[in-house]
């Protein structure tokens, strides 16, 4: 799964959803994301995650996707 | 699908101690950075170590499977608090910069 293709899967989250996805090791396969996104309203941390996971549900279970380390957040108001 | 055997086994594995984790390897020999990472955040809490559980999924296929279906979270590893899913590394780090692990584990001190 190429970078592109990771923010493009991740910004499905919800219109003002902004990602930033960042290759740790060049392999395409250990990313990081950083994505806001007003859909993460009043989640828990672990639901912001659980709802970016599902995105790429079937990459992480065929290992495509070995790791997906995320930083999430909602748009700060005003 | 996980067979009712193995969510058994999770089931009572994460009521067996206070502090449980599901890792690659064990405490003593992390056999991953993420793993390593968290056990090293659990033990700078200076929680007492006997109240920690921890199983090597590579020892075990079908709880490595069935761990990410019981807490539908992709990745190990797994951390459990009183029998309640806490996060994978990158939560035990948010966590632990909060100050906010030390407080959870504070009671097996």
């Amino acid at each position: 799964m190429t970078p592109d293709e990771l923010k493009i899967r991740l910004e499905a989250l919800g219109p003002d959803t902004q990602v930033e996805v960042d290759d740790l090791t060049g392999t395409q396969n250990h990313y990081q994301a950083t994505i806001e996104s007003s859909v993460f309203e009043g989640k828990s941390m672990i639901q912001q995650h659980q709802m970016v996971y599902a995105l790429v549900k079937e990459e992480m279970a065929s290992n495509e996707v070995h790791a997906l380390s995320l930083k999430t957040s909602v748009p700060k108001k005003g | 699908m996980m067979n009712d055997q193995t969510k058994t086994k999770i089931e009572s594995f994460i009521s067996s101690k206070p502090v449980v984790l599901f890792m690659k390897g064990s405490p003593e020999f992390p056999m991953c950075g993420f793993s390593a990472k968290v056990v090293e955040l659990l033990a700078s809490t200076g929680m007492d170590r006997n109240q920690l559980a921890s199983l090597d999924v590579l020892e075990d296929p079908e709880v490595r499977e069935g761990i990410k279906e019981f807490s539908s979270w992709p990745t190990l590893p797994q951390l459990y608090v009183k029998g309640q899913f806490i996060g994978g590394c990158d939560i035990v780090m948010d966590l632990a910069e909060k100050g906010e692990l030390s407080d959870l584990v504070s009671e097996f001190k």
